[in-house]
Formats: C-alpha cells, structure tokens, sequence
C-alpha cells in the first residue's frame, strides 16, 4: 500500500469510529435534557432517575467522542497538507468556528452538569445541560459546512497565483444547498441512535422487571413505569428520527443528482442513461457491478429519488464518464461501484429496520403489556446497533461516492496527501490507531452494558430544591458525580 | 495593525491560554503519581480539576483551528512535518481525557490503578512535548521551496527544542501545585506548597536559561522578548516569595503570569515569521506569505470579536462557581 492508500484508510477509520459517538452524543444530550426539564416541572423523582441513569450513559459515550474529534482536528494537516494548503482559506473558516462556538460551549458547560448537581441553583444547572446540547448541534453545523463544501464547492474563487480556492462568500458556504439537507439529514439519523438506546434499554428492563416483580416496584432498579415511559420516548425518537430522514434523504437525492450525478448513477450502478430509470432493490451481479446477473428492480423510482418526476432523466456513469473526460481530462471520474451500490441500500435497510422494531415495541407493551419472550430482548439488543450501521453506511457512502474527487471538481483525493508523508510513518500512526481505537471502542461497549445493566440508581433530591444553598450548611458535605 | 499580525496574535493569546490553563491541569495530573499518598487523595486532586480541564483542552483545539484558518501554510507545513511527536500527543491525550471520566466506572484496585498510570503518562508526555513543538517553530525546520518539510524526525526534536520541552514540562509541575495548593483543604494543601517551594529555583534556573537561548539565537534579538523573558523570570521569582509567604492565590497568578510571558518570548522571537525555514531563508513561511486572503481574516475577525470575550467570560464563570476547596473529607 502507499501513502495514499494508508492515509485514506487512516481518516475512515478514525472517522467512522469518531461517527459512533457523535450521533449518540447528539441526540442523547437532548433526550437528557428533556429528561431533566420535565422532573424539574414535575418534581417526580422517577425523571430525576431516569435523568441521572441516561445522564451516565451520556458522559461514557461523551468521553469518546470528546477524544477521538481531537484526531481529526489534527489530521488534515498531518496526512493532507496539500488538501489543506489548497482549501485551507475557505475550509478553515467553518473549522475555527466550529471550535469557537461550539466546543468551548459543550466543553465547559457539561463540565458544570457533571459538577453542578446541588451544588448550583437547579435552574441554571438545567440551562448547563440544554447548552451542551445545542452546542453539539452547532458543532455538527459548522463541520458539516466544511464537509459540504467538499461536495458542493460554493462561495469561492481559484487564486491561480497562490494555487489556492480563496473564500469569496461566507454566506455561501454556510447557506450551500448541500448543507442546508445534509445537516437535517445527519441530527434525523443521529436521534435514530439515542432513541434507539433508550428503547433498548428499556425494554430489557421490562422484561427483567417482568421476571423479577421486587426489581419492577416503583422505585426499583427497574421501576415499570419509568421504564414504560423511557421505552415510549425512545421508540417515537426512533419513529420521528425514521421519518425525519427518509423525508430529508429524499431531497438530498435530487440535490445529489443535480451537483454530484456520478454519486446517484454509482449509487445505482446505472451504466447507461435512462429515462425513466427503475430502482434497483437488490443486485446479484459481477463483482465490480459492471453486469447485473439477477436484479429486483422498481420502475421509474429512481427517477423519482433523483428528480422528484417518475419519467425524469437520470444520467449513467458511462456518459458521465464521457463528459468528465471533456470535462477534466482523461482518467476514471467514477467511485467504487459495489461500495456506493450497497452502502446506499445498507444504509436504508438498517433505518428501516429499526423503524420496525421501535413500532413493534409500541405495539408490544401497549396498555401495560410487558412482552417476555426472549425475542423482545434480541429485538431490543439490535435496536441500537441498526442506526448505528446505517450512520457509517451513510457516510462511507457519501465520502467514498464522492471519489476520485477530493473537493468534487477541484481537486482530485491523490493530490491532496502530505508530500512529506512516508508510508511508514503513516502506518505506525494508521496501526495505532486501530489499536487504539478498536481498544476504546471495546471499552465503551463494555462500560455502557455496565452502567445500564443495574438499572435506576437511587436518587434522594435536595430537601428544597435550593440545591445552592443547601450546600452551605454542610460545607464538609461529600460531593454528588465526582470523579 | 495588518489583519494577518493581529491573527498572529490571536493565535499566541489562544496558545497562552492552552499552556496556563492546561498547563496547571498537567501538573496535577503529575502530581497523581508520587505526590498523592492513596486513593483518596488521588481523587481530591482529580476533583480540584474535574469540572475544567475539557474546557482547558478546547484552548488547543481553537489554537489549531485558528491556525488553519488564518495560516492554511503554517498549519499543513508544520503538522505535516510534526507527524510523529502529533501521533504521540494524540494517543496520550485521548488516554488522559478517558482516564478522568472511566477511572470511576469500574470497581476493582487494578482498573483504577492502571487509569492512573494513564493520567499521569497523559499528562507528562504532551506537556512536554508540546513544549518541543513550540520551540521548533522558533527553531525553523528544513523547508523547500514549496514550504514542503524535507527533514527528519531529528530536524524536529534537537538539543534546543528539548530544552523547550523540559521548560513547558516543569512549568507545569510548578504551576499545577500552586493550583493545588490553592484548591485544596487540609495535609495535601501544605504538601503541595512545601513541593512547589522546593521546586521553584530549578525550574527558573532552566526557565531562565532556555529563554536567554532564545534571545540569543537571534543575531538582533527582538526588544519584545527580551521584555517578555525579563516579565518570566520576575514571574517566577515573586511566585516563589508569594508560595514561602503562604499567598497561594499570588502564587499561582505569578505562574500564570510566567507561563504566558513565556509564551510571549517565543511568539515575539518568531514574529514575523510563523516558521523559518533552516536551509534559504526565502523558503521560510512568514506571517504575510502563510495567511489566508483579507476576506477570510476580515469573516474571522467578525467571528472572534465577540466570541472570545464571550468564552472568556463563561470559562471565567466556571471557575468562580466552583472556586471552593476541597479535601479528602469532601471525597465519597
Ligand atoms: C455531525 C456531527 C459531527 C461530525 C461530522 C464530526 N463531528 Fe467532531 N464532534 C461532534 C460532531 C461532529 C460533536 C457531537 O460535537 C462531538 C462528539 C462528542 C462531543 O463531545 O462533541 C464532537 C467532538 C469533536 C472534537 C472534540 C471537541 C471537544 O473537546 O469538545 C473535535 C476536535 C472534533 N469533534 C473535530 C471534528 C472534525 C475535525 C471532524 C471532521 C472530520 C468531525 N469532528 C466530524
Ligand atoms: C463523521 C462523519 C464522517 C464520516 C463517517 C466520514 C467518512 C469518510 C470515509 C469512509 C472516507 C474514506 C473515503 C475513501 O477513502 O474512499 C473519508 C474521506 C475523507 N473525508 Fe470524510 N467522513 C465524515 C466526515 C467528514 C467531514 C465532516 C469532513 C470534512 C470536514 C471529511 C473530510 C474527508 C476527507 C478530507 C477525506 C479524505 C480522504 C479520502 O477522500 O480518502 N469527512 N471520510
Ligand atoms: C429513505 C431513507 C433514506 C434516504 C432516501 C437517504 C438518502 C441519503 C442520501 C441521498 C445521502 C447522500 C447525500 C450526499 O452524499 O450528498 C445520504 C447520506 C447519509 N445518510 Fe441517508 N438516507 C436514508 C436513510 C438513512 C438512515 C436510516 C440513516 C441512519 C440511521 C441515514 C444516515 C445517513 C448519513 C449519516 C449520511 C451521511 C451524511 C449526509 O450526507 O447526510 N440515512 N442519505
């Protein structure tokens, strides 16, 4: 393997690990938030339970995402310095911002939820906590511009003398129709995740609790109606989150067509235009996708995802080729077909999926029913992996479509590597860090089984809810989610 | 003042406040190790620094972004070049950031004993190391004439830049047991001064030396960091008076104050420059021939002027909130 090689498999791996936190950061400091909002307004301590045994959950996965962002940071420069001498003036921009914004406010202010129980006035410590949350959502904000920007370039102009894109339109970029879907397209996926979570572990302690009624009494580890209610608000997140991206992935496929048609043809393997284009469910074919052996195909669906009429005209990849090649010059302007094909089906399949297993959770614990069959825990065990797969599936979709491209247009992924990189400094760093990441990753599985297996934890509220004051009476008082 | 200087600035003031903040929360991290006695007193120096120091990494975090964003040549010449020490500072910084939050959430001797360890190679490696980057960029690093680094690790890492790795290594030490000395109740709080006492003529000694090398590495050293360097080395002294006096509050502001003027030393030895090239001088990256385009730095400028008040205000915030002491008492 060369450089090139090494350093692409370095940024998807790390960035396909650092994309198992972020969804579930995201929409699982949300789902805190709500949590705590509605004990504050009712007092009822089975919130503040939930709260607490969610919040954990919380910062066991924060902790990761929070480690793994750094890499990123740092490897654009490392593995991809003519990428970022090339784009750096308008890219940057979005990147700083991100940091300024955003980190600092998610950094700071969960340190303060950790610390601030009862030891801050509730209200303010209640703020903590939606601030987290809305600075993860501007951080996905700000970065995805930057990776839009990828996609679509917008707001620039090539500076032939400094051999670089130069930002002309900051609003641009912020505004670039790619964003302006991808952005709802990824929070949607993202609360597929935590909702997914939630239902899960809910479920599992509705059917221990349904094997062990002590455990199921109010105010046991796994209280029935806390976990009732968790097992509702993390399958509607899973349902809404479900809706929510099949309606924004619809409009991103007719964008896609429209500024990346090589994308959706790959997507299809469509080899010749076709009008009206059918979509394909399933494909036995050549392993490079060049023949369809055997295919279940939908008429004139694809036209529709791509162009929003069922007789549009969707282009295939051997003309586009073409064009390209006018275009830019010779060479194969066309991704990995097989990747792009199954990626984008995966991708569906697994959103589906779990879609159906939150509405059978519905269903399943209707009117106070606890399903027991060992079903119900297999089901629920897959819950939250489904929307998992189906984020990476996305993303590898989406960065590997986008080949041979770098920045669509600008320039190619071979000319953005690091000319001071060997290929043996980047494997030891590409071999450590799937060491390492593989080892964190291990971790996280293992320690949110463990903190989710107990159940609520005991909560005893400050008397007053004066948590502030509280605390100066008893200076020597031991301090509540220390380390 | 031209936008690119006041970026360049900008950036200096980001990296003063990744070595001052962070920079006491290393050395607690260090001072787990030998300093601490047992579990408990493991855990009240931990605490002392529990609800900040991921809002003390995020100061590195905007250091590099800026960079990226105001210096595109800087940021990819230089962290393409750092690539290994890089590696090395990201596998100890992630270890350390799980350490604080994962050390707690298992139950045995060994998971806690083990974490440990992670805290304190987290902490030791990048504040020094670090250290070794930072004077690097002083230092200049082999370039061609397409900025492109054409060295080796040995071009990086030399008699110099280790010197600047031991000083940001034992600033730190210094520095975070004056925070602990004024964060905490109670024997560790005595200890902790009577530490920072016994190190503090070592540390300026090294200080003091590493800095007159950066003077005179400069054939016309710049009037600013010979004022900084001074500012330093005066910082330090009166932090040792203010410790031996019992003023834990002034002792750790005069760390503060010497980790910044010594940050200041090496931005205003490198000005104009942002990374010197050691083979022809026209190779060199400087503050004009890095930057991003006026439009940039203008959207930029627009961005930081109320934000990094902003920050600095609600990080302030942070620390008064949570400004009382604590001790083994307060441990559950
Ligand atoms: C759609 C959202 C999204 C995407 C595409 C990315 N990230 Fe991320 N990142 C987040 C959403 C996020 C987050 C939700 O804001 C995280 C996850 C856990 C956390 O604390 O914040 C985060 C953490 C995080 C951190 C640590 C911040 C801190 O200390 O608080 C850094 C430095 C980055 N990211 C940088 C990146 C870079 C350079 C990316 C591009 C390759 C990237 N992230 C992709
Ligand atoms: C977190 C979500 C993301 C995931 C899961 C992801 C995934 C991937 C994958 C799998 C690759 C390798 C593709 C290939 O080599 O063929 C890749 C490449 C790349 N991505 Fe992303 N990406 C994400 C977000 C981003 C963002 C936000 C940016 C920019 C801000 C970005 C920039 C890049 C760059 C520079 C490459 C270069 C390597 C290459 O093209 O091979 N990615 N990404
Ligand atoms: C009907 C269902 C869906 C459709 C039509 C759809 C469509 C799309 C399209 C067209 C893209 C590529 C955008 C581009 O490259 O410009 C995309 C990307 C992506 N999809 Fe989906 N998607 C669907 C369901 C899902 C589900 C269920 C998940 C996860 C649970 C998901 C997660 C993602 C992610 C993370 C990306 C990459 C980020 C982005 O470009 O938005 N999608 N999707």
């Amino acid at each position: 393997m060369d450089v090139l090689d090494l350093a692409r498999w370095q940024f998807g791996i790390t960035t396909v690990v650092h994309f198992f936190f972020v969804p579930f950061t995201i929409s699982m400091a949300f789902l805190v938030a709500i949590m705590q909002s509605v004990w504050m307004r009712t007092k009822s301590e089975r919130w503040l339970r939930l709260t607490k045994f969610f919040g954990k959950l919380l910062l066991i996965n924060l902790a990761v995402g929070v480690v793994t962002g750094l890499v990123q940071e740092f490897q654009f420069g490392m593995n991809w310095s003519d990428f970022s001498r090339f784009v750096g003036d308008v890219f940057g921009a979005p990147l700083a911002m991100e940091a300024l914004l955003a980190f600092y406010l998610e950094s700071v202010f969960i340190g303060v939820w950790i610390f601030g129980w009862g030891r801050i006035p509730p209200k303010i410590h209640l703020a903590t906590i939606w601030i987290t949350a809305v600075g993860t959502l501007l951080s996905a904000y700000f970065i995805l511009a930057a990776n839009s920007f990828m996609q679509n370039p917008v707001g620039y102009e090539i500076n032939e003398e400094a051999g670089r894109a130069e930002l002309t339109d900051i609003w641009a970029v912020l505004t670039n129709k790619v964003l302006l879907v991808t952005f709802p397209h990824t929070i949607f996926a993202a609360f597929m995740v935590g909702g997914g979570v939630v239902a899960a572990v809910a479920m599992w302690h509705l059917v221990r609790g349904a094997r062990n009624p002590e455990d199921a009494a109010p105010g046991g580890p796994s209280d029935r109606g806390a976990f009732r209610t968790a097992l509702r608000i993390g399958a509607v997140t899973v349902l809404v989150g479900g809706i929510g991206v099949a309606i924004t992935g619809d409009t991103q496929g007719k964008i896609m067509t429209e500024v990346q048609p090589m994308k959706m043809a790959a997507a299809e393997a469509l080899y010749e235009t076709q009008q009206p284009a059918p979509f394909s469910l399933f494909t036995v074919g050549t392993l490079d996708g060049s023949e369809a052996l055997y295919s279940i195909e939908i008429p004139q669906l694809l036209s529709f995802l791509g162009t929003g009429s069922f007789d549009g005209e969707v282009q295939g990849i051997d003309n586009l080729q073409e064009e390209y090649e006018e275009l830019y010059g010779p060479g194969d302007y066309s991704p990995n077909i097989p990747v792009t094909y199954w990626t984008f089906r995966m991708m569906i399949t697994m959103g589906g999926l779990a879609g159906l297993i939150a509405l059978w959770q519905l269903w399943a614990t209707r009117r106070g029913r606890v399903p027991t069959s060992p079903w119900a825990l297999r089901a629920a065990a897959v819950l939250p992996v489904l929307p998992l797969a189906g984020n990476a599936f996305g993303w590898i979709f989406t960065e590997m479509g986008r080949q041979p491209w770098l920045v669509f247009g600008l320039m190619p992924t071979a000319s953005g590597i690091s000319p001071s990189s060997t290929a043996t400094t980047v494997f030891v760093s590409l071999a450590a860090f799937t060491v390492l990441y593989a080892g964190l990753t291990w971790l996280w599985v293992h320690l949110l089984l463990k903190h989710a297996r107990p159940g609520l934890p005991d909560v005893s509220p400050p008397a007053d809810g004066r948590g502030a004051e509280a605390e100066d009476d008893d200076a020597d008082k031991p301090l509540s989610f220390a380390y | 003042m031209e936008l690119s200087t006041l970026w360049f600035l900008l950036i200096g003031v980001l990296w003063t406040g990744y070595l001052a903040l962070e920079g006491f929360d290393f050395g607690v991290g260090m001072l787990t190790r030998r300093f601490a006695r047992d579990d408990t007193e493991r855990r009240v120096l931990i605490n002392t620094i529990g609800p900040v120091w991921d809002g003390n990494e995020v100061w590195v975090i905007t250091a590099v972004g800026a960079t990226f964003a105001a210096f595109p040549e800087w940021y990819a010449t230089a962290w393409s070049a750092y690539y290994l020490p890089l590696v090395l500072i990201l596998l100890t910084l992630i270890g350390r950031g799980l350490a604080f939050e994962y050390r707690a959430k298992g139950d045995t001797e060994t998971w806690r004993r083990r974490w440990d360890l992670v805290i304190f190679g987290g902490s030791a490696v990048p504040a020094f190391v670090w250290g070794v980057l930072l004077a690097a960029f002083v230092q200049g690093l082999p370039l061609d004439a397409g900025h492109d680094f054409v060295g080796t690790l040995g071009d990086v890492v030399t008699p110099y830049t280790l010197v600047g790795g031991v000083v940001t290594l034992l600033l730190s030490l210094l520095h975070g047991a004056h925070y602990v000395a004024l964060k905490t109740v109670g024997d560790i709080r005595e200890r902790a001064r009577r530490l920072a006492g016994r190190l503090a003529a070592p540390v300026a000694v090294v200080l003091a030396a590493f800095l007159a090398w950066t003077l005179l590495r400069d054939d016309t050293p710049s009037r600013l960091a010979a004022a900084a360097a001074l500012v330093a080395v005066a910082a330090i002294a009166a932090g040792a008076t203010a410790n031996a006096r019992g003023r834990e509050g002034w002792a750790f502001a005069a760390t503060f104050a010497t980790v910044a003027a010594t940050a200041a030393t090496l931005f205003a030895a490198l000005y104009p420059d942002v990374l010197p090239s050691t083979l022809d001088a026209a190779n060199g990256l400087t503050v004009a021939n890095a930057s991003s385009s006026g439009y940039t730095l203008t959207v930029m400028t627009w961005v930081a002027v109320p934000f990094v008040p902003a920050v600095l205000a609600y990080q302030s915030w942070v620390y008064w909130m949570f400004r009382k002491r604590i001790g083994v008492q307060h441990i559950p």
